[in-house]
């Protein structure tokens, strides 16, 4: 299976390792990522105001380009995934903010919003299946008691991104016990860790990430997972010295594929 | 009495895509907001200040920049409100004005640690830089 995969500029930076499990994992599973052409940032975070149109090109360009090539548009860090799927959403309804798009880019084909956005996570979920997944696991994370952290990207807001209940998801849960291991719920997993405002007020921040760590070591988890260098970033600089890691070096892990990609 | 904004407001209405009046107060926004404690106006607060035109006190407000774009006050809010669109709204009506960045390129250095990812850069100049 071919699927246009948009790393977006921080895989390609600080989440190199995310970027490289990713790759190894899905040639693992028989998925190859075919990167964009000449893809640009994302912009990190979705505008919601209608009458913003410049900073959502970049996205419109990729979603465009997976079109051309009739493949889904995969990728793997939380807010990548978030702007394209919001900006995807706008394209399909809401049609003066479309059609603005379109004369932005007149010298190029319309766009209607018809490609499907899949994070990574749903790609394993819907395109290659946990079951599946499952079968290929060579190296099961036998006795590892892992919270998965949602954050807010992956799942908000419900009514676009439709990944899963954002209140009580469970894909990522799904994902941990396929490879093996056993899932941590805990009451702060579709929290925010402070995001982008840890530039503009790091104490503010450290305190959501503070929080968050605790409540996950007091469901006695050993480790976090989670999609996104941001998050990432928030909980391992602030949180309590539980490990954080993405979720792609874990599969790797238990696919067998680790030291590969560490060779690679 | 605060002065005729109407046309401001239309604007922020309009490029929110907010309807304020089917806020019913229940401030469900706020109590789940993760900035709340940072934030002076709430998210219930930009709803109804929005609707009867009191913008200045908003668009002189740190929550402006203490918002996290978490979209938690867009999915827990029973009236389908979505509460952090208007803080969106009011934030660009500000930082479009010639002048008004909130953060520019020459900040950024200072506010830099060593494995900051770029994503934190990015982000933060979308929202407080036009
Ligand atoms: S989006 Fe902003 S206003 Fe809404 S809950 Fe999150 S931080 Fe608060
Ligand atoms: S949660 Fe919705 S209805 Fe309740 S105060 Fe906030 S905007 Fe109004």
């Amino acid at each position: 299976m071919k699927v246009s995969y948009f790393p977006g500029c921080t895989l390609k930076t600080k989440a190199k390792d995310l970027d490289m499990y990713a790759h190894k994992c899905a040639e693992a599973l028989g998925v190859s990522l075919e990167e964009i052409d000449n893809w640009q940032c994302c912009g990190g975070v979705f505008n919601t105001a209608r009458n913003e149109v410049a900073n959502k090109l970049s996205s419109v360009r990729a979603l465009k380009f997976a079109k051309s090539k009739e493949q889904p548009l995969v990728s793997v860090c939380s807010a990548c995934h978030n702007v394209l799927k919001q900006t995807n959403h706008a394209m399909q309804t809401d049609s003066a903010f479309a059609s603005k798009v379109n004369l932005y880019m007149a010298e190029e084909t319309n766009y209607d919003g018809s490609t499907e956005v899949y994070h990574y996570l749903e790609m394993l979920r819907d395109l290659v299946g946990f079951d599946a997944i499952k079968e290929k696991v060579v190296n099961p994370l036998k006795g590892k008691r892992i919270a998965a952290y949602y954050g807010c990207l992956l799942l908000r807001p419900n009514s676009v991104m439709q990944m899963d209940d954002p209140e009580n998801p469970q894909i990522f849960e799904d994902l941990i016990r396929a490879l093996g291991a056993e899932p941590v719920i805990y009451a702060m997993r579709n929290e925010c860790c402070g995001g982008y405002v840890t530039m503009e007020n790091p104490e503010f921040a450290s305190k959501k990430s503070k929080a968050i760590t605790d409540n996950a070591s007091s469901f006695g988890a050993d480790m976090i997972v989670t999609a996104c260098p941001l998050c990432k970033y928030n909980l391992e600089k602030n949180g309590n010295s539980i490990p954080v890691v993405y979720f792609t070096e874990l599969l790797a892990e238990a696919l067998g594929v680790k030291e590969d990609a560490q060779n690679a | 009495m605060h002065k005729d904004n109407t046309k401001l407001t239309e604007e922020i209405i309009r490029a929110s895509g907010v309807n304020p009046k089917k806020c019913m107060k229940c401030g469900k926004c706020s109590a789940t907001c993760p900035a709340y404690d940072e934030m002076e106006y709430h998210p219930h607060q930009f709803v109804y200040m929005v609707e009867s035109g009191d913008i200045e006190p908003l668009m002189n407000s740190k929550s402006l920049y203490m918002c996290l774009s978490c979209f938690a006050c867009i999915d827990r809010c029973p009236r389908g409100v979505e509460p952090a669109k208007l803080v969106e709204a009011v934030r660009l009506s500000v930082i479009r004005q010639q002048g008004k960045n909130h953060m520019t390129a020459d900040d950024v250095p200072a506010k830099l640690s060593e494995d900051l990812p770029q994503q934190a850069i990015v982000s933060a100049f979308r929202k407080y830089t036009k």
